[in-house]
C-alpha cells in the first residue's frame, strides 16, 4: 500500500496556505520592513540598517518604558492567574456543593472577549458615577475610591486585576483536568507512607501536574507579551504614556504611518517569544515526571 | 469541631469566589434597566421602574443588528473554513508519519504562540486585495484558529481505527471518498469542538478589524459596541444604554457557551493533560 497515494500531501495545502500567507509570512516579511525607513509619506521604501532598532533602544525614547511594562504585565499576570486558578481548582475539585455551577460561573469571563470585560470594567471603575466608587461611598468608605483608570498610580495595577479576573477561571479548568487526571492510588501510598497534607502537595501533585504547569506559562507569558485589547479598551495606554504595552504602541506607530518602527517592534516581539518560548521547553523536558 | 467547619469555610469560600465574578454582570444588568438619571450612580440599587425601551434605543441607535449579522456571517465563514482544512491537514499528518509531514505540523502548532506582525500583515492585505473586505476578516479568523484546531483535531484523530481506511481502500475509495465518506463523519466530536472554539474567538476578536476595515458597515459586534461607548461617554453620559449594549453584544456569546461548555471545556483541555 502505498501511504502517500492514500494520505496525499496535497490535503495540507489549504491549511498551510491561508496560516503561512497571513500569520508567518506578515512575521517574516516585518523583519525587512524593520530595516528600511517604510512609511506612510513617502512611497519609496529605503535600507536604513540598524536605525530603527536603535531608535528604539535609545534612552531618550520612551520604547523601552513599553517593554518594560510589558514584562511586568506578564510577570504580573501570569502569577495572578495560576495562583487564583490553582487555588480555584483545589477548591472546586470536590466536597463542594453546586460545584458545577461555581465551575461554570468561574469560567465565564473567560467567554467574553476583552472588549466587553474592558468596557464592563470602565463603567465599574468610573470616578464619579461607577459601582466600586458608590459602593464604598454607600459603606461608609467613600475615602478609600480612587480615579481607578485615570490615576498613574492606580490605571496599571487597575488594568492587570481585571486580566487576572478574566484569565484565572481558565487556568483552574486545566488545573482541574489535570488534578482529576492524577490517579487516587498515589494519594493513598503516600498516605499510607505517613505523608501530611503538604507533602502530598510537594511530592505527588505538583510533580505530576507539571505538564499542564507548563502549558499555562507557556499560554499566559505568551498572551502577557502581545496583550493589547484589555489595555486598549481600558485606558488605550493613559494616562498619559502610562500603562502603554508593545502592542498599544505597535497600534499608534501604525496609526501615525510610521510603519518601520511598528514593524520592528513586533520583530523585537517575535524574537522575544521564540527565544522565551526554546529555553522554557527545554527546562521543562528535563524537569517532568513520566508515570 | 474542625469536622464541620472545614467543608462550611469551602462552601463559603466558593460562593466568594463566584460572587466576585457575577457581580458585574449583575450590576450591567440592572443598570441596563434603569432611567438615565438613576444610572448616574451605578450600585445595585433597583429601578423605580424596569426601563425595558431601554434596549429598543439601543438596537435602534447603535447599530446592532448590522453588525450582529457581520460578527456571525465572519465567524461561520472561518469555523467551515477551519474545520474543513485543519481536518483534512490532520488526518494526513496522523495517518502518514513522514518527517515532511511532522515538519508541517510543527511549523503550524508553533502559530499557537506566535505574535502577529500587524503592519507587515496590511501589506499582506493589500497585496492580496483583502484589506477592508468581509473575505479578508474572514480569512483572518481562519488563519488564526487554524494553528490551535489543528492541535485538537490531531489529538483526536488518532482514536479513528486504520482498519477503517484498509477496509475502505480494498472496497475501492480513493482518498477524497475516503476521507469525506468514512473519516469525516466520525470526526463530528472535534469538529464541533474546534467549530466552538473557532466561532467564540472569531466572534470575540476586536484588534482585526480595528486594524483592517476602515468602512463602519463592515464593522463586527465588538467595535461597534466599543465606538458605542465612546459615542455616549462624549455627549450625555447615558450609562443605562451603555450597560443595555453591553448586555445584548454579550448574550449572543453566552448563548454559544451555555450549548457548548461541554465541548469548550474538553477543547481547552485536550492534549494539555495526559488520559
Amino acid at each position: 500500500m502505498n501511504k502517500s497515494k492514500i494520505y496525499p500531501g496535497y490535503f495540507l495545502i489549504g491549511a498551510l496556505a491561508i496560516y503561512f500567507v497571513l500569520l508567518l509570512l506578515p512575521s517574516l516579511v516585518g523583519i525587512y520592513y524593520s530595516f528600511t525607513d517604510w512609511n506612510s509619506f513617502d512611497p519609496a521604501i529605503h535600507f536604513v540598517g540598524l536605525a530603527n532598532f536603535k531608535k528604539v533602544f535609545s534612552a531618550d525614547e520612551l520604547y523601552g518604558f513599553y517593554i518594560w511594562n510589558t514584562i511586568k504585565f506578564t510577570l504580573f499576570t501570569t502569577f495572578l492567574k495560576t495562583l487564583i486558578g490553582f487555588g480555584a481548582a483545589l477548591l472546586l475539585i470536590r466536597n463542594v456543593k453546586w460545584i458545577n455551577f461555581h465551575r461554570m460561573v468561574m469560567f465565564s469571563p473567560q467567554v467574553l472577549s476583552f472588549v466587553i470585560v474592558g468596557l464592563i470594567f470602565r463603567s465599574l471603575f468610573n470616578p464619579t458615577e461607577g459601582f466600586i466608587n458608590e459602593t464604598l461611598k454607600l459603606i461608609g468608605l467613600g475615602a478609600l475610591g480612587q480615579n481607578w483608570l485615570g490615576d498613574i498610580k492606580w490605571a496599571f495595577s487597575s488594568i492587570m486585576a481585571v486580566d487576572t479576573w478574566k484569565g484565572a477561571g481558565y487556568l483552574m479548568v486545566l488545573f482541574i483536568a489535570g488534578l482529576k487526571s492524577i490517579p487516587e492510588m498515589y494519594y493513598e501510598a503516600a498516605e499510607i507512607d505517613g505523608a501530611n497534607y503538604f507533602q502530598k502537595m510537594a511530592k505527588v501533585t505538583l510533580p505530576l501536574i507539571m505538564p499542564v504547569i507548563t502549558i499555562t506559562l507557556v499560554l499566559n507569558i505568551t498572551y502577557g507579551l502581545r496583550v493589547f485589547d484589555s489595555v486598549y479598551v481600558l485606558t488605550n495606554g493613559g494616562p498619559g504614556f502610562a500603562t502603554g504595552v508593545l502592542n498599544t504602541v505597535v497600534f499608534k506607530e501604525f496609526s501615525k504611518g510610521t510603519y518601520a518602527v511598528g514593524s520592528a517592534l513586533s520583530t523585537i516581539l517575535f524574537v522575544f517569544i521564540c527565544t522565551f518560548c526554546y529555553f522554557l521547553i527545554q527546562a521543562m523536558n528535563k524537569k517532568e515526571v513520566d508515570y | 469541631m474542625l469536622k464541620w467547619i472545614r467543608p462550611l469555610l469551602k462552601n463559603a469560600f466558593a460562593w466568594l469566589l463566584s460572587i466576585v465574578v457575577l457581580i458585574p454582570f449583575a450590576v450591567m444588568l440592572v443598570n441596563s434597566l434603569k432611567t438615565r438619571e438613576e444610572s448616574y450612580s451605578m450600585t445595585l440599587k433597583l429601578p423605580a421602574v424596569l426601563q425595558f425601551q431601554n434596549y429598543l434605543t439601543v438596537i435602534e441607535q447603535g447599530n446592532v443588528i448590522p453588525s450582529f449579522f457581520n460578527s456571525f456571517m465572519y465567524a461561520s465563514l472561518s469555523v467551515v473554513l477551519v474545520v474543513l482544512t485543519c481536518s483534512m491537514a490532520a488526518f494526513v499528518i496522523s495517518r502518514n508519519d513522514t518527517r515532511l509531514n511532522r515538519f508541517a505540523y510543527f511549523f503550524i502548532i508553533m502559530g499557537i504562540v506566535l505574535p502577529v506582525n500587524y503592519v507587515a500583515l496590511m501589506k499582506v492585505m493589500q497585496v492580496t486585495m483583502l484589506n477592508n473586505t468581509r473575505l479578508g476578516i474572514s480569512l483572518l479568523y481562519t488563519a488564526m484558529n487554524i494553528p490551535i484546531s489543528l492541535f485538537i483535531t490531531c489529538s483526536f484523530i488518532g482514536s479513528i481505527p486504520k482498519d477503517l481506511d484498509e477496509a475502505a481502500i480494498i472496497d475501492g475509495c480513493g482518498p477524497w471518498s475516503l476521507f469525506f465518506r468514512i473519516i469525516f463523519p466520525l470526526l463530528k466530536p472535534v469538529a464541533v469542538t474546534v467549530g466552538v472554539l473557532c466561532f467564540m474567538a472569531s466572534w470575540n476578536d476586536f484588534m482585526m478589524p480595528l486594524y483592517y476595515l476602515n468602512n463602519s458597515a463592515k464593522w463586527p459586534m465588538s467595535l461597534t459596541v466599543y465606538s458605542f461607548f465612546g459615542a455616549s461617554m462624549q455627549a450625555q453620559r447615558q450609562w443605562n444604554l451603555v450597560c443595555a449594549d453591553i448586555v445584548l453584544t454579550s448574550i449572543p456569546v453566552i448563548v454559544v457557551y451555555l450549548l457548548g461548555q461541554k465541548y469548550i471545556v474538553s477543547g481547552i483541555t485536550a492534549g494539555a493533560v495526559k488520559g
